[in-house]
């Protein structure tokens, strides 16, 4: 690994170190859920009805880490933050390797 | 601009897990052979980074929030089939283990953020870069690679989200899906990418790409480097 290279993955590790901003940035700003992501109760507050196809998808799948926080929603902000950066970290590993994988087996072989 | 399951209907969901599927299958050619071996650790930075840079969420004070993808700079730095690769391993990532983007969205979310963006990203810098290696034009050719390529993704899902109420309703015309139709829909989603997660989006480009021209300059895919 060269010494840019090495640069690069210490500055991912910054990043998944910091990401607990991405969540407290928006408290701090009182803003909500990205526009379309709403849960079905929320939906239900903002149009007074969960469309019928929607509830049916909705819970189609659960998911191991909800929202990136396998400590529930009224979690504090420190256990939020913790499944915040171990979720990066796992980010960092499972798709970093994955695509790793993926790019060495389908690498151009001329050298 | 994670669409979760609910949101589109199974006429709206399926075509589009057909389109990516048809991008997934031609990228896997196109990046087949092609790859340098020089591009391989970076594929999978450029994954991890994807990965991370969608956790900033970044907050419109009172409304709502969003994220960059980094789909532009990839696509300038690895080509565009290579980052169709790396985005869409992150998307279905996070979809499967983390439940942002639902299962059956996944090809929608695939075809805006994997493969529009990164597209229009990669074709707005080639066109306004030209020859152009360094100084200002690629700047500014980056910023609106990151800026375009994400307005231009966030249309594909508003569109998407906005067509429901027309396709998919009950005999009484009430909304069996995504409720809002295309006349909020689109203003709603492409507004707020306009304003800021597409100038983020725009940022992240110019820097990572000034950092990139000045340590492995021979590598950027859009400039001939990586290529056969």
């Amino acid at each position: 690994m060269s010494a840019f290279q090495k640069k690069l993955l210490a500055g991912l590790v910054i990043m998944a170190l910091m990401s607990p901003l991405g969540i407290y940035l928006p408290q701090l700003f009182k803003s909500e859920d990205a526009w379309g992501e709403w849960s079905p109760e929320k939906l239900k507050e903002l149009i007074g009805f969960v469309p019928a196809g929607l509830e049916r998808l909705a819970d189609l799948w659960k998911a191991p880490i909800p929202d990136y926080n396998a400590a529930g929603e009224g979690a504090s902000f420190g256990a939020q933050a913790f499944w915040y950066v171990a979720s990066a970290l796992a980010g960092i590993a499972i798709g970093g390797g994955i695509a790793f994988l993926l790019g060495r087996a389908l690498r151009r072989r001329d050298k | 601009m994670h669409i979760p399951d609910g949101y589109l209907s199974p006429q709206t969901y399926i075509p589009l897990l057909g389109a990516a599927a048809v991008f997934w299958s031609t990228a896997l050619r196109k990046v087949r052979d092609r790859l340098s071996h020089r591009h391989v650790p970076y594929l999978a930075m450029a994954a991890a980074f994807s990965f991370l840079i969608q956790m900033f969420n970044i907050p419109i004070p009172g409304g709502t929030s969003g994220h960059a993808v980094g789909g532009a700079v990839i696509a300038i730095l690895l080509g565009p089939w290579a980052a169709v690769l790396a985005i869409s391993i992150v998307l279905v990532i996070q979809a499967v283990v983390f439940g942002d983007g639902g299962i059956t969205a996944i090809g929608a979310n695939c075809f805006n953020m994997a493969t529009v963006l990164p597209f229009i990203g990669y074709g707005t810098f080639k066109a306004v870069c030209g020859t152009a290696r360094e100084g200002t034009r690629v700047a500014v050719a980056a910023f609106l690679a990151g800026y375009i390529g994400l307005f231009a993704a966030s249309l594909t899902a508003a569109v998407q989200f906005g067509i429901q109420p027309i396709i998919a309703a009950d005999a009484q015309g009430t909304p069996l899906y995504a409720p809002y139709p295309l006349s909020v829909a689109v203003p709603a989603m492409v507004f707020q990418h306009l304003i800021l997660f597409g100038v983020v989006e725009g940022m992240v480009t110019v820097l990572l790409l000034r950092y990139f021209i000045r340590n492995e300059k021979d590598l950027i895919y859009a400039f001939g480097g990586g290529q056969a």
